[in-house]
């Protein structure tokens, strides 16, 4: 197995001042799901906006180390560079274009490929995977449900025929059965097109029952590592991210337990 | 009965003149959200570029078209790489306001190229007149109509099919999202303004057919912002219906009314417009999902 994506000390500044990422390095292997944890703040979306080049409309710059797709140094390059080499980012929040259509939203994903003649089939594709949006494919994407819109923006992504998918908390807003269902889907996409995940997932538990591999985030550097099935087992994860704290162990002495608290940190 | 159908002819004409000129107006503000407060020096530019080829360099008229309209893509192009596109990504209302600056250079360069004294429009269009039952109107003006219904055609079909003008929409919606997707948004923008020079270019030529060449072109210009209000800042279909509107109103006030009412009848449409239904007859209403 090869690696894919790669970060190398990677340090991401906005507006030249603030210091986002601070020395993350990470590699995600072709064909696997990689799944970034952390809270809020840590840096995860800049990973992923630093990845597609998305940085640049936000006036954020990698400002030390590399970041290479496939071999190749992709750091600073144009978001529509980065996407014609085979990286797609699903953007937070859905970001459906409102006044598409569905069917024209899938165009706009398909807006980088060269081959025309395969697109009807890759469309074909996505609403077979999503078949609750080949019943609105004349409709404006902007009165689709919250759960519609999320499968749009993947199936859009599918369009583009990626190597490698970025997610940005596919579960942000929906309710816990469809998000069960969008999950599903991500693994279906990763197994059946060999399509490469990142997936950042406030979701820890979700995150780690679909991911082969899982970073911890905290304060823009990588603090905690390893196969999901190990990190579902890890007694720090378990308790700062799956809220499992060990079960009836807990005396008055304990509540202290903040002392434990991410001892990576120190 | 004869008045009414030589005004509704007339109106129909005038009305789709302003169409032209709307039409390259939505074009970048659908693309960018930019009100381009340039467009009627755009159309300046066209009615001067035809005197230009055809008097001045005394070209056949086919030739004299060909000439404008490559003038026109070019111009386009020049302005959105020289004054918009460094201001990709900032505030809409920093593009909009040197859209305003814009207007002015434009408006001096024309007056430093040709002069302020007003001159004749050269005739190339086929004199003629058409007699539509009673109604006896110029050929050049009713030409107009098809011109613009061709146009609208043609656009319509550029938005909904091509991919440039899906990406176009695209962007218009959410640029970060069209981003992501690999959209070039300096590419699209700069075929908008293609577009919009293009369109005002035979906009220009049509009013200088009528007004003549002098700077007064550039006040009709003016005239846009009651069509596109009333039509919807971002519907070529509503331009068309707005133009139309706008130009029968106008003919009807003047020849049933007159006392210059007609003058200041779109801009009371505008009012009323922006007062019940502020994005106008065909403009996309802000979506809310509740």
């Amino acid at each position: 197995m090869s690696v894919l994506l790669e970060f190398n000390n990677v340090e991401v500044r906005y507006d030249d001042v603030i210091l986002v990422l601070r020395g993350l390095s990470l590699q995600v292997q072709e064909g696997q799901i990689a799944a970034l944890l952390g809270s809020n703040g840590a840096g995860k979306t800049t990973a992923l906006k630093a990845t597609s080049g998305l940085l640049d409309i936000e006036d954020g710059k990698v400002t030390d180390g590399t970041i290479h797709f496939a071999g190749k140094e992709i750091q600073g390059q144009s978001a529509d560079r980065i996407v014609r080499d085979g990286i797609f980012q699903v953007v937070e929040g859905r970001h459906v274009f409102e006044h598409l259509t569905v069917h024209e939203n899938l165009v706009a994903g398909a807006y980088t490929r060269r081959d025309r003649s395969s697109i009807a089939r890759d469309m074909d594709r996505v609403y077979d995977y999503f078949p609750l949006l080949a019943d609105r494919q004349k409709q404006w994407a902007g009165y689709l449900s919250g759960g519609e819109q999320q499968m749009l923006a993947v199936g859009r992504a599918l369009m583009a025929r990626p190597r490698m998918l970025l997610l940005d908390e596919p579960s942000l807003g929906l309710a816990p059965v469809l998000v069960r269902g969008i999950f599903d889907i991500i693994k279906r996409i990763n197994e059946e097109e060999g399509t490469t995940i990142l997936l950042v997932e406030q979701n820890a538990r979700l995150a780690l029952s679909i991911s082969d591999y899982a970073y911890v985030m905290e304060g823009g550097r990588v603090v905690l590592e390893g196969t999901s099935k190990e990190m579902v087992e890890n007694e720090d994860v378990r308790e700062f991210y799956l809220g499992l704290g060990e079960v009836g162990r807990r005396s008055y002495r304990d509540v202290k337990h903040y002392r434990r608290r991410k001892r990576w940190l120190s | 009965m004869d008045t009414f159908l030589q005004l509704t002819v007339s109106g129909l004409s005038t009305g789709m003149i302003y169409a032209l000129a709307a039409v390259g107006f939505v074009v970048i503000y659908k693309a960018s959200d930019v009100i381009n407060f340039a467009q009627g020096d755009l159309l300046l530019f066209g009615t001067y570029l035809i005197f230009f080829s055809i008097v001045q360099l005394n070209l056949p008229w086919t030739v004299g078209i060909m000439l404008t309209l490559l003038i026109a893509v070019a111009m386009g192009l020049l302005i959105e790489r020289v004054v918009l596109r460094p201001l990709i990504g900032e505030p809409i209302i920093s593009m909009i306001m040197v859209t305003i600056g814009l207007s002015s250079v434009l408006r001096a360069l024309a007056n430093a190229l040709w002069g302020p004294q007003p001159r004749t429009f050269p005739s190339f269009l086929p004199d003629g007149v058409i007699s539509i039952g009673t109604a006896v109107v110029g050929f050049d003006r009713v030409l107009a109509i098809p011109l613009g219904l061709a146009l609208l055609v043609l656009l319509g079909f550029f938005f909904r099919r091509t991919r440039d003008g899906i990406a176009m929409r695209a962007i218009a919606d959410d640029q970060q999202a069209a981003l992501s997707m690999g959209i070039s948004i300096p590419r699209v923008f700069a075929i908008a303004w293609a577009i919009a020079a293009v369109t005002a270019a035979i906009g220009g030529m049509m009013l200088g057919n009528i007004v003549g060449v002098s700077q007064s072109v550039a006040a009709i210009g003016l005239r846009v912002f009651p069509v596109v209000i009333l039509g919807g800042l971002d519907s070529i279909g509503g331009a068309v219906l707005g133009g139309v509107i706008i130009g029968l109103l106008e003919v009807y006030t003047g020849g049933y009314i007159g006392h210059g009412l007609n003058l200041i009848v779109p801009y009371f449409v505008l009012i009323i417009m922006l007062m019940v239904r502020p994005y106008g007859l065909f403009g996309k209403p802000i979506i809310e999902r509740v």
